[in-house]
């Protein structure tokens, strides 16, 4: 049985803990706003680019020739995962959910006796894995200095990858992050770059019989706009990353402040429980001492 | 009839310009200037460092453009580019660190004609700005 003072410490140590995660509550909500913000400024791009890069590769009739970032290697032996994480903590499942999604693509890759490679962005994602798949790391970047997302950033990482592939290192490119669809889900999200994949949209073949005019050719377009795709991609990932880090962190304080407050009230009860306790006994006491008299 | 049409020029991190009053825009394509007025074939070409002029029911607009991809169709010509400014803010210090960046790159030896060219012509846009 803790004693009353033990009890009324911890009480005001559970309430300053309150106190910080509700005050990063609010800083989450609000980067949360701005993040959510700047995730649909930079949808446009994205679309846009993802729009040209359709009508370019349906008009592009030689396949064999075709770039490579469009196309593939032709192999499927090595396999790059740049895995996306937060660079802070206090995010709930944020940054495991990345990891879990990552670890069974890995899992996969390892049981087909395919060579993984793997970069991380974010330090978070690095800690998790380094335990497990360290020998597979082949680069840990970080942006912890620089304040906001931006384009600058996404594009390093881009360029890493292009030049990576250019000196063969991999066949196939995957980027792991976390969708944003609400402040209290988000969904990892597993995104093949290289080869593009041209799934969806394969339905309005109607709309695409206008012919278009390439100045220069086709494949000069492509060759152009493809490492360019790369680095949208990423930074639109790291987009949909950041907003789903705030939003996550959100979710999080704020269960953490609900705990904390039931705590409190928990630790309230037991300690006024144990004053009347020791009140009572104390009365007892003085009574059966005054009774022997 | 108007001959009007719009146009997009977004950044990655926002929307940079939308229009929908243009009559002219004059692009700096890499095989030379185009010049795109209303009902224009359907057209995909990227940029090469110059200067997007966009004339308007507004008047005329200038910017400064590095790269680039631009498409044409139904009307509507969106420029997707990662780095613009408007001549009107140009920032002094900015354009002079950005010409000696590309001269110091010019004067490395492994770059093939093809970089030599764009960092030439970027090097000359950029000159003809600073002296506006």
């Amino acid at each position: 049985m803790p004693s009353l003072d033990d009890l009324r410490k911890r009480i005001t140590s559970v309430k300053s803990t309150q106190k910080i995660t509700k005050a990063m509550k609010m800083v989450a909500a609000a980067k949360l706003r701005k993040a959510q913000e700047n995730a649909e400024k930079g949808r446009p791009y994205s679309e846009k680019m993802n729009n040209v890069i359709l009508n370019l590769s349906k008009s592009i009739t030689d396949k064999e020739n075709a770039p490579k970032l469009l196309v593939g290697t032709g192999e499927e032996k090595v396999h790059l995962c740049i895995v996306l994480t937060a660079d802070r903590g206090l995010c709930g499942g944020f940054n495991t959910n990345i990891i879990k999604k990552a670890k069974i693509y890995f899992e996969k890759i390892i049981s087909e006796n395919k060579t993984l490679k793997i970069i991380t962005v974010g330090s978070k994602g690095y800690d998790q894995l380094k335990r497990q798949y360290k020998s597979y790391i082949v680069e840990n970047i970080s942006f912890k200095e620089s304040k906001n997302i931006n384009y600058f950033d996404a594009d390093k990482v881009g360029k890493i990858i292009i030049e990576k592939f250019e000196k063969n290192e991999f066949d196939v490119c995957a980027i792991f992050y976390n969708k944003f669809k609400n402040v209290i889900t988000q969904i990892p999200q597993e995104q093949q770059i290289v080869p593009l994949n041209e799934d969806k949209d394969d339905k309005d073949d109607s709309g695409n019989d206008n012919d278009y005019e390439f100045e220069p050719d086709e494949d000069e377009i492509l060759s152009n706009l493809l490492p360019k795709n790369i680095s949208t991609q990423i930074f639109k990932a790291m987009l949909e990353n950041s907003a789903s880090e705030q939003g996550s962190r959100m979710t999080a304080m704020d269960n953490a402040t609900r705990n904390a407050g039931e705590l409190v009230d928990r630790l309230t009860i037991e300690y006024n429980r144990s004053r009347q306790a020791a009140i009572t006994k104390e009365l007892i006491e003085i009574i059966s001492g005054a009774e022997s008299l | 009839m108007s001959n009007l049409f719009n146009i997009d020029i977004v950044n990655p991190e926002q929307s940079f310009l939308s229009k929908d009053n243009v009559f002219e825009v004059v692009i700096p394509a890499v095989e030379g200037e185009i010049g795109i007025l209303k009902d224009h074939i359907p057209i995909i070409s990227f940029l090469k460092p110059g200067i997007i002029r966009v004339f308007s029911e507004s008047g005329e607009q200038s910017f400064y453009v590095e790269d680039g991809i631009v498409e044409f169709k139904d009307n509507t010509l969106s420029v997707l580019t990662s780095s613009i400014f408007d001549l009107k803010d140009a920032d002094k210090n900015f354009v002079s660190e950005s010409i000696s960046s590309a001269e110091a790159e010019l004067s490395k030896d492994n770059i093939d004609d093809q970089k030599r060219f764009l960092l030439n012509h970027k090097v000359e846009v950029l000159k003809s700005i600073s002296i506006n």
